[in-house]
């Protein structure tokens, strides 16, 4: 920074600005520190930034994810080809099972109405599901979340459960106008109240950023078997119950762990779903800033 | 005087191209690729970027606007707000403090040369990540992504070169 003035103002301002060229790398990484810990301390204001930086890219992520999708489902179709007839074996075989148990659910469908209608019994309100297209998966090594192209002008809330076709996916943590962030289930921060199918056993689904998230708080002398599955308990408020979660497995180093049923590497669309007075805002005061 | 304004205009476009790209890169990262285990390991379009052009043209690819950048990819991507800026800026630092050494050298070297960039920029992110959620988190997919990002370099190299001779030579 040559200068030929030599006003007074330049006199003190050249040495400082020499100063800052000098320290110009330490200063800017001490305001990335300094940010990580307003980040840390004042977790809504950097949720709202999120929130509209979010709002803006999302619909440059939507474009761009179309050909991705594409380039996918080529690839997909193509693998397909070439298990064709084993995969219609199975699905026959898998059709012909299917059909023994929607005798039965049909059965018990109608057993079900008629002995509600002698207890009266009120049952829960309807949901209403909000379906929306997964536009980016952003967060690499570190963080399980998806931007789904759903938002306020959809009625998305935050807390709200996040299904895909098989079982639940995570939960809505971030609301724009017209995206939303989803917190996966198997995301460092989520924890999620389970019950087991068959022992009733309840236990906290907790991930850890791996693909299979771990089973907790159990009892020591509980025993849980691998191939049980696991719904959500609907403890906290935070989910309705009985929303299929995934199934159990040993993990390589001992530990209960959860396949989810949904297959979190492979979302494509989610459906976002509103049960009314469950969830939602009382739920995330029991829960908050689950993302900083 | 028109043509003038022109030529401005074309050269400033021109001169855009390094973070162009970049941000392009940091949006195609962020595609979700329906490949089994791809959102676990995301290639680091970005850093391979970075290292390009801080060696090749750093006059136009200023450390603010890298941090800038950073802090964009850490509001989208959810990480911690501050943690890519600080990574991207650590490799600005060593690069540009390196640069003599790596121009005019062979790619082998530069590849080399990424290679220690990538695995460092991966622990440093692995660092602050611990500290930042106080948990040990599993430093294999962090490790991975960084190795496939180094499988990826030359190709990345090649299309930075091809942009670079095309718009900028």
């Amino acid at each position: 920074m040559k200068t030929r003035n030599s006003g007074s103002v330049v006199r003190i301002a050249a040495p400082v600005w020499g100063m800052v060229q000098r320290f110009y790398f330490p200063l800017l990484i001490l305001a990335a520190i300094a940010l990580m810990m307003i980040g840390h301390v004042n977790s809504t204001a950097v949720e709202q930034a999120r929130t509209r930086v979010t709002d803006a890219v999302s619909p440059v992520l939507n474009v761009m994810s179309r050909p991705a999708a594409s380039v996918a489902d080529a690839l997909e179709y193509f693998r397909q080809l070439v298990d064709l007839h084993d995969e219609n074996a199975r699905l026959r075989e898998e059709n012909a099972r299917l059909r023994q148990w929607e005798q039965a659910a049909l059965r018990m469908d109608a057993e079900n109405r008629s002995l509600r209608s002698l207890l009266s019994f009120k049952p829960d309100p309807a949901a209403t599901v909000v379906t929306g297209r997964v536009v980016g998966d952003p967060g690499g090594a570190f963080v399980r979340t998806v931007v789904v192209t759903v938002g306020e002008r959809e009625g998305v809330e935050r807390g709200q459960a996040v299904m895909s076709g098989q079982g639940l996916v995570g939960r809505i943590v971030q609301v724009g106008d017209w995206s939303a962030r989803v917190l996966l289930v198997t995301d460092l921060n989520a924890r999620i109240p389970v019950v087991l199918e068959s022992s009733r056993q309840r236990a906290m689904l907790a991930g850890d950023n791996s693909d299979h998230p771990l089973l907790t708080y159990l009892p020591p002398n509980s025993e849980v078997r691998p191939g049980e599955r696991v719904f959500t308990s609907g403890h906290g408020g935070l989910f309705p119950p009985g929303l299929p979660v995934g199934i159990v497995e040993k993990g390589a180093d001992g530990k209960p762990r959860v396949v989810p049923m949904a297959d979190l590497s492979r979302l494509e669309h989610v459906q976002v779903i509103d049960f009314g007075t469950t969830g939602g805002v009382a739920a995330e005061a029991t829960l908050p800033g689950a993302m900083k | 005087m028109a043509g003038g304004l022109f030529h401005q205009l074309d050269q400033t476009g021109r001169n855009l191209l390094p973070l162009g790209v970049t941000l392009l890169a940091m949006l195609v990262g962020m595609v979700p690729l329906p490949l089994p285990g791809y959102a676990m390991v995301t290639v680091p379009l970005m850093l391979m970027c970075l290292f390009y052009w801080v060696i090749h043209r750093p006059d136009l690819l200023r450390p603010l606007v890298v941090f800038a950048i950073g802090l964009l990819q850490d509001l989208i991507g959810g990480t911690p707000i501050g943690m890519t800026s600080m990574v991207l800026i650590l490799a600005y630092w060593l690069l540009i403090t390196q640069r003599r050494f790596f121009l005019g050298r062979s790619f082998v070297m530069l590849w080399i040369g990424f290679a220690l960039v990538a695995v460092g920029a991966a622990a440093v992110q692995w660092a602050v990540f611990a500290l930042m959620t106080a948990t040990m988190l599993d430093g294999r997919p962090v490790l991975v992504q960084a190795l496939l990002g180094v499988a990826l370099f030359p190709l990345m190299a090649w299309l930075l070169q091809r942009l670079h001779r095309a718009y900028l030579s």
